[in-house]
């Protein structure tokens, strides 16, 4: 394992950031701490690094037990949620930093490190921008650098907060691709932190959905996806419709399609592409209405009210391709018949 | 009419020009309150700054150029030069250093009773500068608490030499040195400390190499309000200082006596000087603040 976390707790005055935390990352995975803000997975990146510290638990890196090592013995590259870049120093200088602090005995010749700042900077891109100061770059390119600021020091663990937070939404996409691809050149094993199950899901290999300071589950995004451990995963990852049938669902949903006898639980959490939609022809009973639709790209989004008999008025959201929207000629007001395709059972 | 600014006759053409300038910013300005405001700054500077300036200026013209250098080449008016402004100068670096070490302890520890230390600091700003001197007087001479006790161990006088005048100096100047670096030491991001360690630097590597930079032009500021507040300084002096010609005795002491004694064209000579040291001395702090700010990327 290249980095291992034994029950972990922390706590901040009567808060309980991290309660019992166990993780196993092995070498070489990108591995995404996700979950909503105040879940504590922040606190958990700082403890790995070694920039907080527990109250109770170990830490180990590749094997050897750093509970009790500063961060600066810890051979770790931390990227900052604001960079943390030093304003005072040019581009070249930040990526030098780690280099030119190690002990005079280990320190590499000045021509040797600036070589290989160079190399680094070429490996985010920027080499041109090497006289520069943080404050004249933009937040793409600044990520980048601090990126490889951590980077030169060759570290043995990337740790990454938030590391696409303060970014425009047309960078971000960018730069999580290049963060994948670049994790992929240099296969270091890598924890970042965010509260965007997108992002998490499409950049790593690994996601640990954190909540309440406790792990809810890990495993691979699909894995999550299909087969949410507990109703908070399901509901964070992805869109979901939820229907409890304590409030006389059951009736409903066995008209659509969705057999309730044998599930073991009481909330049924159905994805809007698992609904399937068809124009209601003339006799059969519908308490389902077609309210209004969005485009989502690819994606058509609509929302259906459905109300009558079985309780009150109720937004349930489908998708389905464009195309096969199209070809419903389905219009505001319209009642439609819906098919539930599949679900997840909680209590 | 014909316009008169500070006493000098300006052009009426260069004049309307300039008021239809200052009209056209007005109309251009989205800020309300343009005309006003830059009428009572105007005004305020020419009442306050210029005219009395100008007004010294003026009168050190009564002399000839002959008798202002005489005046000036007085060996105990340049005695006086030099302990005025050496003094503020170790006075100023003092207080830096001393500054720097408070502001820091302010900032980064909590410790019972910060809030009233903190309250303390503002006191020489307060506090009137004769009762200042007077006290420092009491307790650094010879025989006063610590004076004597310096006296005893080290064979150091403190007060009536100039070493006293270092020392007033110092209890004025601290203020600005503290109050300068505190706010820009709170702004900090302590991120770029963490950043630092986590690149492998020590803690003296984290405060020489990042925190360091990044506070020297607010403490090159509070160093130079030190000095520049030093050097005219004159209430808290003359208590410590002894007052003797030739090595204890500051500038604006030796424009009082001139004053005295009726000498009032003497006593503007030496206070246009002084006045033109001061700004040449600000010029060149601010050229330092200048260049350390372009050299840390700050500009």
């Amino acid at each position: 394992m290249s980095i291992s976390v034994n029950h972990i707790s922390k706590h901040f005055g009567a808060f309980t950031a991290l309660d019992n935390i166990s993780l196993d990352i092995p070498e070489g995975e990108l591995v995404a701490l996700l979950g909503p803000s105040g879940c504590g997975k922040t606190t958990l990146l700082r403890i790995i690094a070694g920039l907080e510290q527990a109250d109770q638990g170990d830490v180990f890196l590749k094997g050897d037990k750093v509970t009790d090592k500063p961060v600066k013995n810890r051979q770790i590259g931390f990227v900052f949620q604001h960079y943390a870049l030093f304003r005072h120093m040019t581009v070249f200088d930040n990526v030098a930093f780690g280099l030119k602090v190690k002990p005079r005995r280990e320190r590499l010749s000045n021509e040797v490190i600036a070589k290989k700042v160079h190399a680094l900077l070429e490996l985010v891109q920027l080499d041109w921008l090497h006289d520069r100061y943080p404050d004249q770059l933009s937040g793409g390119q600044r990520q980048r650098i601090a990126l490889a600021r951590a980077l030169a020091v060759e570290p043995s663990v990337l740790l990454l907060d938030e590391p696409f937070g303060a970014l425009d939404a047309s960078v971000r996409k960018d730069l999580r691709q290049w963060l994948r691809n670049l994790h992929h050149d240099l296969n270091v094993t890598s924890i970042f932190v965010t509260h965007d199950q997108e992002e998490a899901m499409e950049v790593a290999s690994q996601v640990v959905v954190l909540n309440h300071g406790r792990i809810e589950q890990q495993g691979a995004p699909g894995d999550i996806y299909d087969h949410p451990a507990n109703a908070f995963v399901s509901r964070f990852i992805g869109q979901t419709n939820v229907f409890d049938l304590d409030e006389h669902d059951a009736d409903w949903l066995q008209t659509a399609g969705l057999s309730t006898a044998q599930q073991k639980g009481k909330i049924a959490h159905v994805r809007p592409h698992d609904i399937v939609i068809e124009k209601s022809t003339a006799g059969t009973d519908t308490f389902v209405t077609l309210k209004d639709w969005q485009h989502l790209g690819s994606l058509i989004r609509i929302e259906l009210v459905k109300s009558g008999a079985s309780g009150q008025a109720a937004s349930v959201y489908a998708e389905m391709p464009n195309d096969q929207f199209r070809r419903l000629h389905l219009n505001r007001g319209d009642k439609v018949e819906l098919r539930i395709r599949h679900a997840h059972w909680f209590h | 009419m014909r316009p008169w600014v500070n006493g000098f006759s300006v052009n009426p053409i260069f004049y309307s020009v300039y008021l239809q300038k200052i009209t056209d910013m007005a109309q251009s300005n989205i800020m309300p309150g343009f005309r006003p405001a830059i009428s009572f700054t105007l005004v305020y500077l020419a009442l306050i700054v210029l005219i009395p300036l100008s007004a010294m200026l003026l009168k050190t013209f009564e002399l000839s150029f002959d008798e202002y250098w005489a005046i000036l080449t007085n060996a105990r008016v340049q005695a006086s030069f030099r302990i005025s402004f050496g003094a503020a100068l170790i006075a100023a670096f003092v207080a830096g250093v001393f500054g720097f070490i408070i502001a820091w302890s302010l900032v980064r520890y909590n410790f019972p009773g910060k809030r009233l230390f903190d309250a303390l600091i503002d006191l020489p700003f307060a506090l009137p500068t004769a009762v200042a001197g007077i006290v420092l007087a009491t307790i650094y001479e010879p025989r006063g608490w610590i004076g004597k006790i310096v006296m005893d161990t080290l064979d150091v006088q403190i007060a009536y030499k100039p070493l006293g005048i270092v020392f007033a100096l110092i209890f004025i100047g601290l203020p600005f040195v503290v109050r300068t670096i505190e706010p820009v030491l709170q702004e900090f991001d302590t991120a770029m400390e963490e950043a630092a360690a986590s690149l492998g630097a020590t803690r003296w590597q984290a405060f020489v190499k990042v925190i360091l930079p990044n506070i020297l032009p607010a403490t090159i500021t509070g160093v130079a309000l030190a000095f520049a507040r030093g050097v005219g300084e004159y209430g808290s002096v003359i208590f410590i200082a002894g007052n003797m010609p030739y090595i204890s005795e500051i500038v604006p002491l030796l424009i009082i006596t001139k004053l005295e004694q009726y000498d009032y064209a003497g006593a503007t000579a030496i206070g246009l000087t002084m006045l033109i040291l001061s700004f040449l001395l600000l010029l060149l702090i601010n050229g330092l603040q200048w260049w350390v700010r372009r050299r840390s990327g700050q500009l």
